[in-house]
C-alpha cells in the first residue's frame, strides 16, 4: 500500500472543485427540507395528515416508504432521492480515480514511482470514504439542527453514507472487470437502476417487508428505518459487504494486468464496414451502444410504470379518503393521469439527460484530441458536430417515444383499457421534448462560446431537477420555478394541452443551438495539454 | 518555384501565453521541409494554423494559395496529417480507423494501403485502445501514406517509432519526395532532418531564427571537442573560433565553429595529442546559440570563458 496516502492527496487535489460541490450541497439537502417541513407544518398533527395523504403505493413505489410520519420520516422519506444520486457519484469517483486513470495511461506514469499495486484502489477508496463521511455527517447534523429527533438523524445520516460506501467499492469491483472506464461507469449505473426497480417493484405492491425490497441495495439500506425504531443490524450487514467487495477488488486487482480487464477484448475488423465511413456514421458508432442503453431503459421502465400506475390506482379506490385528497390535488384530472404525468416528467428529465450526454460526448471528442483528424480531414465543422447533434437531440425525442408506446401497453394491458392508452400517453410523452431540447441547447450553447464549462450541462440538469422536485416543498417564489423549462409543460395525461410555452421552447432552443454552432465555427478547437 | 505553404508574421496567443510570435515558414512545392524546433517552440500551434483548427491573431498563412482557416474543407481534400499526439477511438480497430481518415480526406489507395500496412507491421484488427503509442502513431501514418493528398503535415510522426520503424519511415518518405509529394515533417531531431529534408525552417519561442538548405546552415554549427593532450594547453583560449573552454590539467573541452577547425586541430597536435572525440554539431548546440544571442542582445552577460 506504499504511497496510497500520497494518490489520495493527488485524488484530492484533483477533485477539489467537484469533490466539495457535491458532498457538500448534498449533505446539506436532508436539512432544508426538513426545515422547509418544519415551517410549512408547525404542528405535528398536520404533518401526519400530511403523511397520511402521501402514502399511497405509487408515491411509495417513487420514494419509498414512510416509515414516521414525523418530521424526520417525513425528510427521510421526501429526500430519498439524494440516496440515488450519492450512490452514483460515489461510484462514478471511484472509477474516475481507477479505470479512467488505467486507461488514460496515467496509472502506468504513477505505477512505475514508488506506489504500491493496490496503491490507487485504496486511494480512490479513501476519496469514497471521506465523501461518504461528508455526506453522512452534513444530513444528520442538518436534519438534527432542524428539529429531526437526534438518534433518527444519525440513522439518516448513516443511511446515505452508507449508501456512498456500497456504491463506490460496487465501483471499485466493476473497475477491475472492464477495459474501458465508459463501461465501467454503465454498468455500476445499471447496477444502482436495478437495485431501484426492485425496491420500486417490491414497495409498489404495498407490502413494506416484500423480498424484493430486501434483496434490492437500496431497499436494504432504506430499511434501517430511521427516525422509526432504528435497525442498526441493517446497517452492520452493510459494512460487512462493504468489506467483503473492498477486498474482492483488492484480489481481482492484485491477479491482473496493468490495462488490462477480466472481460478481454476481443480483436475487430480488418477493413472499416462502408457504413462507418462518414462523420455520421462515426457518430453512430459512439453513440450506439448508449442509445440502445437508454433505449431498452425507458421501454423497461415504461411497463413498469404503466403497471405499477394501475395497481395504484386500485389501491386508492378502496381508500374513499385517499381518492378525495388526490381528487382535490389534481381538480378533474383521474388518478391515473396524474401518476402517469408524474411518470412522464421523470422520465422527460431522464431524457434530457440522455441528450447532455450524447451532446457532451462531442466536447469529450474534442478534448481527447480525437475531432482533430477527422476536422483535418475534409470535413466541416458543422457536419462533424452535426452527427453527435442529431442524438442529441433526437435520441432523447425517440426514447420519450419509446417510453410513451410502452407505459401504453403496460397501462392499457392493466387497466384493461387496451391500444386506446398507448396513443393518449405516447401524446403525452412527445410534451416533453421541447425541454429536453430546451436543455439540450444551453449544452451547445456552452459548447460553441465557453468550451471549457460544457460540462456544467450537468449542473444546470440538476438544478432543473431539484427545481421541479423540490420547489415547492421549499417554497421558492413562482419566478424561480419557471427557471425550469419542465415548469412549462403543460401536465398530460388529464390536463389541457397548451401549444405556446412549446412552441416558444422549441424556437428558445432553435436560437441557442445556432447561436452556440456559429460560436463553434468562430472558436479555435481545444490543443490538449 | 510555387510555394505550397507560406507563412508571414503569424502571431497567436493563448490568453496571456505568446505561442507564436511572428513566425514565417514557406515550403515549396515537392521538397521535404523540416521544421525544427525544441518541444514548445510552437510547432504544433504553427500546424494547427495552418490547418485551420486555430485562428490566427494577426499574420498572413496561405495553404496552396487558399486561406486555411476560410477555405478548410476544399483545402483538406489536398493534404494529409499526422498529428503529434495520436489518439484513436478506443473501441475502433486501427484498419478502422485508417479507412475511416482515408475516406474522409476523399478517398485511400487500397493497395497502398495494405502495402504499407505489412511494411510497418501493424496489426489492424486491434482495437485502439490496445494499441501502444508506436502503434498509435503507425495508424495514423499509414491512413496519410496511403491517401493521394498533394501535401503530408507530419507533426513529430516518429516520436514513438522504434529504429526499425524509423528506417521504414524514412524510405516512406524518401518515395513519396520521389513521387512529387511535398512534405512538412516537424522534428525536434536533427539526425531525423538530416536524413530526409531537403530545407529546413528553425524556430525559437514561435519565431522563426533560421531557414534554408542544411548545408546552409551547416556553417552555423560547431563541433564538440574533447582533447586528451600530451602538455599543458596554453594559448587555446586565445584562438579565433574557440567557445566555452575548459581545461582540467591536460584535458581540454571546448567548441569550436567549423571554420576555424582546421587550424585549431593543428594547435592541439603542436601538444600532442593522446585522445580525440569529436562531435559533429546538434541541433541543441544549434538552439543553446541561438540563446546565448539572444541573452547577449539582452545585456552585457557575454559568454563565460572559464580557464
Amino acid at each position: 500500500m506504499t504511497g496510497t496516502w500520497q494518490l489520495f492527496r493527488l485524488n484530492l487535489r484533483r477533485d477539489r472543485v467537484v469533490l466539495p460541490l457535491w458532498t457538500i450541497l448534498l449533505g446539506l439537502f436532508p436539512g432544508l427540507v426538513a426545515s422547509s417541513f418544519a415551517s410549512l407544518y408547525p404542528d405535528p398533527a398536520e404533518l401526519a395528515e400530511f403523511a397520511a395523504s402521501m402514502s399511497n403505493p405509487s408515491l411509495t413505489a417513487v420514494y419509498g416508504p414512510i416509515w414516521s410520519p414525523s418530521l424526520g420520516g417525513m425528510t427521510s422519506w421526501r429526500s430519498s432521492i439524494v440516496l440515488l444520486i450519492v450512490a452514483l457519484a460515489t461510484a462514478f469517483t471511484v472509477i474516475r480515480h481507477t479505470r479512467a486513470e488505467e486507461e488514460q495511461g496515467r496509472r502506468e506514469l504513477l505505477g512505475a514511482t514508488v506506489v504500491g499495486r493496490g496503491a490507487g484502489l485504496a486511494a480512490a477508496l479513501l476519496v469514497a470514504l471521506l465523501a461518504s463521511a461528508v455526506v453522512g455527517g452534513l444530513t444528520a447534523l442538518g436534519t438534527a439542527a432542524a428539529g429531526a429527533d437526534g438518534t433518527g438523524s444519525v440513522a439518516l445520516g448513516l443511511q446515505y453514507a452508507l449508501a456512498c460506501l456500497l456504491f463506490g467499492a460496487i465501483a471499485a469491483v466493476v473497475a477491475q472487470l472492464t477495459q474501458g472506464a465508459r463501461t465501467a461507469r454503465w454498468i455500476s449505473g445499471a447496477v444502482l437502476i436495478g437495485a431501484f426497480l426492485l425496491r420500486m417493484l417490491g414497495d409498489a405492491g404495498g407490502d413494506l417487508n416484500s423480498p424484493l425490497s430486501w434483496i434490492s441495495p437500496i431497499g436494504f439500506l432504506q430499511r434501517i428505518r430511521p427516525y422509526a425504531d432504528e435497525r442498526w443490524w441493517v446497517a452492520g450487514v452493510v459494512v460487512l459487504v462493504v468489506a467483503l467487495l473492498a477486498a474482492a477488488a483488492y484480489r481481482l486487482n492484485a491477479v491482473r494486468d496493468l490495462d488490462a480487464g477480466l472481460i478481454a477484448s476481443r480483436p475487430g475488423p480488418a477493413r472499416a464496414p462502408r457504413a462507418l465511413l462518414s462523420p455520421l456514421g462515426l457518430a453512430w458508432r459512439l453513440q450506439r451502444s448508449t442509445l440502445f442503453g437508454w433505449l431498452i431503459g425507458y421501454a423497461v421502465l415504461g411497463v413498469f410504470l404503466g403497471s405499477a400506475t394501475d395497481a395504484a390506482v386500485d389501491a386508492v379506490k378502496d381508500s374513499p379518503d385517499l381518492g378525495d385528497v388526490i381528487g382535490r390535488l389534481g381538480g378533474g384530472a383521474s388518478i391515473a393521469d396524474m401518476v402517469i404525468a408524474a411518470g412522464l416528467a421523470i422520465m422527460g428529465i431522464g431524457a434530457a439527460g440522455q441528450g447532455v450526454q450524447a451532446a457532451l460526448r462531442a466536447r469529450s471528442e474534442e478534448s481527447a484530441l480525437r475531432a482533430e483528424p477527422i476536422l483535418a480531414a475534409a470535413v466541416g465543422r458543422t457536419r462533424w458536430i452535426g452527427g453527435h447533434l442529431l442524438f442529441a437531440f433526437f435520441g432523447p425525442a425517440l426514447g420519450l417515444l419509446v417510453a410513451g408506446v410502452f407505459l401504453g401497453i403496460g397501462y392499457g394491458t392493466a387497466s384493461g383499457e387496451g391500444g386506446g392508452a398507448i396513443g393518449r400517453v405516447t401524446g403525452a410523452a412527445a410534451v416533453q421534448v421541447p425541454a429536453v431540447w430546451f436543455t439540450v441547447a444551453i449544452v451547445v450553447l456552452l459548447f460553441g462560446l465557453l468550451p471549457r464549462l460544457t460540462s456544467l450541462g450537468w449542473g444546470v440538469l440538476a438544478f432543473f431537477l431539484l427545481l421541479g422536485q423540490l420547489g415547492a416543498i421549499l417554497q421558492l417564489s413562482q419566478w424561480a420555478l419557471d427557471l425550469s423549462p419542465f415548469s412549462h409543460l403543460p401536465a398530460l395525461p388529464g390536463g389541457d394541452l397548451t401549444v405556446t410555452p412549446l412552441v416558444a421552447l422549441v424556437a428558445l432552443a432553435a436560437v441557442l443551438t445556432s447561436v452556440g454552432l456559429v460560436g463553434f465555427r468562430r472558436r479555435d478547437l481545444a490543443s490538449g495539454g | 518555384m510555387e510555394n505550397v505553404i507560406s507563412v508571414n508574421g503569424l502571431v497567436k496567443s493563448f490568453g496571456r501565453t505568446r505561442a507564436l510570435d511572428g513566425l514565417d515558414l514557406e515550403v515549396r512545392r515537392g521538397e521535404v521541409h523540416g521544421f525544427l524546433g525544441p518541444n514548445g517552440a510552437g510547432k504544433s500551434t504553427a500546424i494547427r494554423v495552418l490547418l485551420g483548427l486555430l485562428k490566427a491573431d494577426s499574420g498572413t498563412t496561405t495553404l496552396f494559395g487558399g486561406d486555411p482557416w476560410r477555405d478548410a474543407v476544399s483545402l483538406h481534400r489536398r493534404l494529409a496529417y499526422v498529428p503529434g499526439d495520436v489518439t484513436l477511438w478506443p473501441n475502433l480497430t486501427g484498419g478502422e480507423v485508417i479507412d475511416l481518415l482515408g475516406r474522409l480526406r476523399g478517398g485511400l489507395d487500397t493497395k497502398r494501403r495494405d502495402e504499407l500496412v505489412e511494411r510497418f507491421e501493424l496489426d489492424p484488427r486491434k482495437k485502439g485502445r490496445t494499441y501502444s503509442k508506436g502503434n498509435r502513431q503507425k495508424v495514423a501514418l499509414i491512413a496519410a501514406l496511403a491517401s493521394d493528398a498533394e501535401l503530408l503535415v507530419l507533426d513529430e510522426p516518429t516520436s514513438g517509432l522504434d529504429p526499425l520503424m524509423e528506417s521504414v519511415f524514412q524510405s516512406c518518405v524518401n518515395d513519396e519526395r520521389g513521387a512529387g509529394r511535398t512534405v512538412l515533417l516537424s522534428s525536434h531531431i536533427l539526425a531525423e532532418a538530416e536524413a530526409l529534408c531537403d530545407r529546413v525552417s528553425i524556430i525559437r519561442a514561435g519565431r522563426t531564427v533560421e531557414s534554408g538548405t542544411l548545408a546552409q546552415l551547416r556553417h552555423l554549427t560547431r563541433t564538440s571537442i574533447h582533447a586528451e593532450l600530451a602538455g599543458e594547453p596554453n594559448g587555446i583560449g586565445a584562438l579565433a573560433g574557440v567557445h566555452d573552454l575548459v581545461v582540467e590539467g591536460e584535458r581540454v573541452r571546448f567548441q569550436v565553429d567549423n571554420a576555424e577547425l582546421d587550424t585549431v586541430l593543428r594547435a592541439l597536435t603542436t601538444v600532442g595529442v593522446r585522445g580525440l572525440t569529436s562531435q559533429p554539431p546538434t541541433l541543441e548546440e544549434l538552439f543553446l546559440r541561438h540563446y546565448q544571442k539572444a541573452e547577449q542582445a539582452d545585456g552585457p552577460a557575454g559568454q563565460a570563458v572559464p580557464a
